[in-house]
C-alpha cells in the first residue's frame, strides 16, 4: 500500500522557533565550554574521582544512547512488524534515533581525558573490547538509519525501506545489547558482571525512547498548530505502558538474581536498602516516579485519555531513566570493590569504602549540552525536510484494519 | 631479446653492487640501533614471567618506605587531592572483623596473565609484554578509563591535573590513565624494581621480584616452597603479585 501522508518541513519562521533554535545552540555551545574547561584543568575540577570513574556525563550520554536506538522502535513497528498507524511517524523518529545517538556521543567523547585523539579511536582497535565494537556499532548506526530515512522520503527506493528497516532494527538491537554488555562484561565489580544487562538495555531503551518520542511528536505539533489525534497517541501510550512494566521486569529479575547470590548481598542491601542517595533513586524515582507513576497515569482513564496526562507520565518515565541509569552507573561504583572479601578493608585510596560523589556543575552542563544537540538536530531537521505529517488526527491514520477494509472495498 | 637479457643482467649486477655497498654503509647504524633498543636482559619475551613475592608477616612500616620508593622513581605523589591524585602503590590494612586478625600489605598492579584492563581497552594502549608486565602506551591512551572500570584491583589512576617533575623514563600525562609499571626500565637493566629494593635497603626480605617461569629464580624456590596467596583468584586473571600472610 503506497504511503499517502503528506509530509510538509515546519514553517520555523517565527520567533519562536528562532529562539528555541539559539537556546538549544547556546545549550549545545556551553557543552564545549565545559569540556575545554576541563581539559584545560583536568578532571579534578569535575566530582569524578579514582574511585568514581564515571560520572553524570556517562549517566547523560549512556540515556540519550540508549534512547537513540529506542526510539527507531517507532519506525520499526511500521516496517519490520508492519504497524500502518506508526508509519507517518517513521521518517521523525528516524532522524531523532540519528540526533540523540550524535548527542550523546558528543558528551562520551567530550568527557574523555583527551578528546584531542579522536583519530586515535578511529584508527586503533583491540577488537576484544567492548568498546571498540560499539565505535562500529554507533558509526554503522549513522550510516544504516540515513539510508533508511532516505529509502522512506524517496519514492523510487520506497519499495526498499521494508529491507533497511530490518536492518536498522536488528543493528540498533545489537547497539543496545553492547551498550548494556559495557556493564555486563566487567567482571570485578560486584553491581555489573551481569548478562542480563543487556537484554534490560533493550528494554530501557524501548521505555525511554518512546516517551521521548512522545513528548517530542505533541510539542512539535501543538507548537505547529497540526492536529493530533487521539488513535496515534493512545496507540503509543499502551505500547509505553508495555515497555515501562518489561524494563520493570529486567530490573527486578536483575535484583531478585543477584539477592539470590550470598556473593552479591552486600552490593544489593547497598543498593536497595542502606545507601543513601542511591536508594533514594532507586525506590523513589525509578520505581516510584519512573514506574509505578507513569503506569498509573498511563492506564487510569481520567489521566491516560489526554494528551497532558500522557506527556507528564512520558516525562516521569525520563525522570525514572536517569535515575536507573545513575544508580547503575554511579552506585555500581560508589559500592567499593571487594579486594578481600570477608574482611574489613582500609587505605589511603578509600579501600573498603564507599566512594562520594555529587555532580558538579560541568559535569551537568555538559550532560544537558547532549540533549540540547540532539534537540537542535530535530529542531533543524524538521524545518529543512518533509519529516512531519501535516496531519496525525484520527482520519488521516490508517490503521492495518482501515487498510484491510478499504481492500475489501477495491475488490466489491 | 638476447640484447634485452644482457641489458637485464648488466641492470640487476648494478643493482646488487648497489644495494652491497647500501648495506655496508647503513649496517653500522643499524647495528648502533639494535643494541640500544635492546636492554640489557634482551627484548621482552615469554620465557620469562615476571612476578613478586609479599610476605604481610613483617612490619607495616617496610610498605611505607615501597610507596616512597615508587613516588621517588616514578614522579608521582605530592598532590592535595586524595580522591584523584594518582596512587601507584599504596599501603592497604585488612583485619578479619570475626577473629580480629590485621594484616597489613601493599596493593599494585598484579601484572595479571589474563588483564581485565588489556580485555577492555578500546584503542590497545592498555597492554602485556611478552614477560607479562602489564602497561598503558600513554600516546595511545585516549583516557576513557574503561580499564579503570575493569580492574579488579583499582590500581589504576587516572591523572586528573598537569603533571611536573616527570621523570625521563616515565613521561605522564594529564588526561591519561597509569599504573605500576613494575619499574620496566629498570627490570630491562636487569634491576630490581624500586620498591623491592628499597625495602631489601632495610634488611628486610618483605618483597621479592624475579622470574617465576624460572624454577632456580628465588622466587619460584619461595613460591614451592610457602602456600601463597593471590588476590581475588577466583576471578581466573592470574595476578603474578603472590602474598604470604593474608
Amino acid at each position: 500500500m503506497p504511503d499517502t501522508t503528506v509530509y510538509q518541513e515546519v514553517e520555523g519562521k517565527g520567533a519562536d522557533y528562532y529562539a528555541l533554535v539559539g537556546w538549544l545552540a547556546v545549550f549545545a555551545a556551553s557543552g564545549l565550554g565545559a569540556s575545554f574547561y576541563m581539559e584545560h584543568y583536568g578532571h579534578v575540577v569535575t566530582s569524578m574521582t579514582n574511585g568514581i570513574v564515571w560520572g553524570t556525563p556517562h549517566v547523560f550520554a549512556v540515556f540519550l544512547i540508549v534512547a537513540a536506538s529506542g526510539v527507531l522502535n517507532v519506525s520499526s513497528i511500521s516496517s519490520v512488524f508492519s504497524r500502518a498507524h506508526y508509519k507517518p511517524m517513521a521518517r521523525l523518529s528516524a532522524v531523532t534515533a540519528v540526533a540523540l545517538l550524535a548527542g550523546g556521543l558528543m558528551v562520551l567523547l567530550l568527557d574523555l581525558g583527551r578528546p584531542d585523539r579522536l583519530i586515535v579511536a578511529m584508527t586503533y582497535y583491540n577488537f576484544k573490547s567492548i568498546f571498540a565494537w560499539n565505535i562500529f556499532l554507533y558509526t554503522g548506526f549513522f550510516v544504516i538509519v540515513l539510508v533508511y530515512l532516505w529509502m522512506m522520503m524517496e519514492k523510487r527506493w520506497m519499495h526498499h525501506s521494508k529491507k533497511a528497516g530490518l536492518l536498522a532494527f536488528v543493528w540498533r538491537l545489537s547497539l543496545t545489547t553492547g551498550t548494556g554488555s559495557i556493564f555486563g562484561f566487567l567482571v570485578a565489580r560486584p553491581g555489573y558482571d551481569a548478562a542480563i544487562m543487556a537484554p534490560m538495555f533493550i528494554a530501557m531503551s524501548f521505555a525511554f525512547g518512546l516517551a521521548i518520542f512522545i513528548i517530542l511528536v505533541s510539542v512539535i505539533y501543538k507548537a505547529t498548530g497540526r492536529p493530533l489525534g487521539d488513535l496515534i497517541l493512545f496507540k503509543m501510550r499502551n505500547l509505553l505502558g508495555t515497555f515501562v512494566a518489561a524494563a520493570c521486569y529486567f530490573s527486578v529479575v536483575q535484583h531478585l538474581t543477584n539477592l539470590y547470590a550470598a556473593e552479591h548481598m552486600g552490593v544489593e542491601s547497598f543498593i536497595l536498602w542502606n545507601g543513601g542517595i542511591y536508594t533514594f533513586l532507586f525506590w523513589v524515582v525509578q520505581i516510584g516516579v519512573g514506574t509505578l507513576f507513569p503506569l498509573a497515569m498511563l492506564f487510569n482513564p481520567a489521566t491516560g485519555r489526554t494528551c497532558q496526562g500522557i506527556n507528564i507520565a512520558s516525562m516521569a518515565v525520563i525522570a525514572g531513566g536517569f535515575a536507573q541509569l545513575y544508580v547503575i552507573i554511579i552506585g555500581g561504583q560508589a559500592f567499593p570493590l571487594q579486594l578481600f572479601p570477608g574482611m574489613e578493608v582500609s587505605s589511603s585510596f578509600f579501600d573498603g569504602q564507599v566512594h562520594a560523589y555529587a555532580p558538579s556543575l560541568p559535569e551537568l552542563v555538559l550532560g544537558f549540552s547532549g540533549i540540547a544537540t540532539a534537540m537542535l538536530i530535530v529542531a533543524v531537521a524538521v524545518k529543512y525536510l518533509p519529516l512531519l505529517p501535516t496531519s496525525l488526527s484520527d482520519a488521516n491514520i490508517r490503521t492495518n484494519r482501515s487498510l484491510e477494509h478499504e481492500a475489501d472495498k477495491t475488490v466489491d | 631479446m638476447t640484447e634485452q637479457k644482457t641489458i637485464d643482467t648488466a641492470k640487476r649486477a648494478f643493482m646488487k653492487a648497489g644495494a652491497s655497498a647500501a648495506a655496508i654503509a647503513i649496517a653500522p647504524g643499524v647495528s648502533l640501533y639494535s643494541i640500544g633498543a635492546h636492554a640489557a636482559t634482551g627484548p621482552a619475551s615469554s620465557a620469562k614471567r615476571w612476578g613478586m613475592l609479599v610476605d604481610a608477616n613483617t612490619d607495616e612500616g617496610v610498605w611505607d618506605i615501597a610507596v616512597e620508593a615508587c613516588k621517588k622513581e616514578q614522579g608521582w605523589g605530592g598532590g592535595n587531592n586524595p580522591a584523584t591524585d594518582p596512587q601507584w602503590i599504596r599501603k592497604v590494612s585488612i583485619k578479619d572483623p570475626k577473629t580480629g586478625a590485621k594484616a597489613s600489605l601493599p596493593v599494585m598492579c598484579q601484572h595479571c596473565d589474563s588483564p581485565p584492563c588489556v580485555d577492555v581497552c578500546p584503542t590497545g594502549a592498555s597492554m602485556k609484554r611478552a614477560d607479562g608486565i602489564v602497561l598503558v602506551d600513554k600516546h595511545i591512551c585516549i583516557g576513557c578509563r574503561y580499564c579503570m572500570m575493569a580492574c579488579p584491583y583499582s590500581c589504576r589512576s587516572f591523572v586528573h591535573e598537569p603533571v611536573s617533575g616527570q621523570k625521563p623514563h616515565m613521561p605522564r600525562g594529564k588526561g591519561t590513565v597509569e599504573s605500576c609499571t613494575m619499574c620496566v626500565h629498570r627490570v630491562d637493566k636487569g634491576q630490581n624494581p624500586a620498591c623491592v629494593d628499597a625495602v631489601n635497603a632495610t634488611g628486610s626480605q618483605a618483597m621479592m621480584f624475579g622470574d617465576l617461569n624460572d624454577p632456580n629464580s628465588d622466587i619460584s624456590r619461595a613460591v614451592s616452597k610457602f602456600v601463597t596467596q593471590r588476590i581475588r583468584t577466583d576471578l581466573g586473571v592470574e595476578p603474578s603479585v603472590h602474598y604470604r600472610g593474608i
